[in-house]
């Protein structure tokens, strides 16, 4: 069964914004699904209408085969939602938050207070459970709504950019317990801006631009299609111009930096010989954006331009 | 949804706005204690001493079921009004919204809070009253009946409001301009009988002269309104709030795109 079935689904505003215009997107259950695009893409409208936060124009979401429009409740019943904005009691302490969330699913205070130390603990919050959560850090209101988002136990979890303006640290614990939470057997929608951390936990993915998805496939095939990577070098003698190497690219961003559009059947080897005959030497070396980045914009960038 | 799940959430609903209500006693239930008691004083005691009698009894014990009609009126619709405003303002409401809780176990909960800080208000009231005066209960079934009705009735008007309030300037204009003028002139202070035909008239229409009057009966035994219109009125007002409520929840009208 599929986690998430999305039917020709539309969404017009009010105002008359189209921000989806007949999406159909299927993750498996269990999947890690990134769901990527610009601001502005749809994202969030999509987000919004699994969680029933939004009302679709037309289409149909199905989530575990119960249909959102139809059974709200029974499909709501599978999801938690860690959305984009706070949206908690900020006046509440950390543990009251979590606790009044299970009640809202029909956990008993017992029950929901074991899950909220669990899951407190397990994102290094424990410490905070009785302080008002106005007062703490934005890195731990984000894990606040992750540790409120899973105390329902949901088959599918929801993230929209859980991770925003997050120091990398924490952001690396975070993506451990999401990867653990998912090996678990939760299946998870990610959103971000951090692309790198698509790369690094998702499975398949989904790429939206004004409203329509133009990539749906999984990480491995949509990463292999990356025909070019770009890569930046430092050299120890400043460059006038750029020099010629056949069938690659270089461009000179300033006199000690070099920019090299790398095709794919070419080795490193061959650029770093290249290089070596023209007496250039390469002090350090570093990849320009990582590889979903680079395809990222192409993509949304060929869809801007059609 | 089964009824366990149900009845959780609205347990949980409650224990929040009790629990709120508690947390901030100093703007929840204070206030109201100090304006009634200077209600007492200035007009039961200072002044009421000199308008001796009305409908039969003293001034001031005329005045006590009005008094406490007031402030459970003003508790349940101002904690409503807040508490469901504030949780749209805050966007927390959206913690109810994602949740498979259905709409009137919301409505449920949040009716069920604000008839709780009605509750507590109109019992400190009571007890303030006996401070300056004594009255006997003629009719205990219709007095907490009536309380209880009336509680509700004003709670889910807080929520219509709540939901079609943008910002917090919008939740203080209903209170101001219609809450207000419509409870003083809704029988409090005095008994109908004493205005002139057309004014009577006038206050026919107004709901409140009803739940006053109705509540006067219940503590005195006396009412300008004959009692079973006193339910009518506040049992249709009740109907139409709650299935004008349940219908804005539904649409998500302010809180749902």
């Amino acid at each position: 069964m599929n986690a998430l079935e999305v039917n020709n689904l539309k969404k017009t505003y009010a105002n008359g914004v189209q921000a989806l215009k007949g999406i159909s997107l299927n993750i498996k259950d269990g999947d890690f699904f990134a769901f990527l695009g610009p601001n502005g893409a749809g994202k969030s409208t999509l987000i919004g209408i699994i969680s029933s936060l939004v009302n679709a124009s037309s289409g149909e979401v199905k989530v575990f085969g119960t249909s959102v429009q139809t059974s709200r409740s029974k499909a709501m019943s599978h999801i938690g939602l860690v959305p984009q904005e706070l949206n908690f009691n900020q006046f509440e302490k950390p543990l009251e938050i979590i606790v009044n969330q299970a009640g809202y699913y029909g956990i008993d205070r017992k029950t929901a207070l074991h899950r909220a130390e669990k899951y407190l603990r397990q994102l290094q919050l424990w410490d905070q459970h009785d302080k008002i959560s106005r007062m703490l850090s934005g890195g731990m209101k984000r894990r606040l709504m992750i540790a409120r988002a899973m105390v329902n136990e949901p088959r599918l979890l929801i993230l929209d950019e859980p991770t925003a303006g997050v120091d990398i640290e924490i952001r690396r614990s975070m993506w451990e317990f999401i990867r653990e939470i998912n090996e678990n057997g939760t299946t998870v929608l990610l959103t971000t801006h951090y692309l790198e951390e698509a790369e690094e936990l998702c499975r398949n993915i989904a790429i939206i631009d004004h409203g329509e998805i133009i990539q749906n496939t999984d990480m491995k095939t949509l990463l292999g299609s990356l025909d070019v990577e770009t890569v930046i070098l430092d050299v120890r003698e400043p460059l006038s111009t750029a020099p010629q190497i056949d069938d690659m690219k270089l461009h000179l961003r300033d006199p000690f930096t070099l920019e090299v559009s790398l095709p794919k059947e070419k080795s490193l080897n061959a650029l770093f010989s290249s290089l070596d005959n023209e007496r250039i030497s390469v002090l350090s070396m570093r990849n320009k954006a990582n590889r979903l980045e680079e395809l990222f914009l192409r993509l949304v960038d060929s869809g801007s331009t059609t | 949804m089964n009824a366990s799940v149900n009845w959780t959430g609205y347990k949980t609903i409650v224990r929040k706005e009790v629990v709120r209500i508690l947390r901030i006693w100093a703007q929840t239930v204070v206030p109201p204690a100090i304006t009634m008691t200077l209600y007492f004083i200035v007009f039961g005691n200072l002044i009421g001493r000199r308008i001796g009698e009305m409908g039969g009894f003293d001034y001031m014990q005329f005045i006590v079921p009005g008094l406490i009609m007031m402030s459970v009126i003003t508790s349940s619709y101002g904690n409503m009004v807040s508490s469901f405003f504030g949780a749209k303002f805050g966007r927390h409401i959206e913690e109810l919204l994602i949740s498979p809780l259905p709409n009137w176990v919301i409505l449920a909960g949040y009716v069920t809070g604000a008839l709780a800080r009605g509750m507590m208000v109109g019992a400190v009231v009571m007890v303030i009253s006996l401070f300056f005066t004594r009255v006997e209960v003629q009719h205990p079934l219709v007095m907490v009946s009536v309380l209880l009705l009336t509680s509700i009735v004003f709670a889910m008007a807080g929520m219509v409001n709540a939901i079609f309030a943008n910002k917090f300037d919008d939740i203080a204009i209903v209170p101001t301009f219609i809450l207000t003028p419509l409870t003083y002139l809704g029988g409090v202070f005095y008994s109908i009988s004493l205005l002139p035909d057309f004014w009577q008239k006038i206050s026919a229409f107004n709901p409140i002269l009803y739940m006053v009057n109705g509540f006067r009966y219940g503590i005195l035994g006396v009412s300008d309104v004959p009692i079973a219109w006193a339910y009518a009125i506040i049992l249709a007002f009740g109907v139409i709030l709650a299935s004008l409520c349940l219908w804005l929840l539904h649409r998500g009208i302010g809180m749902r795109s």
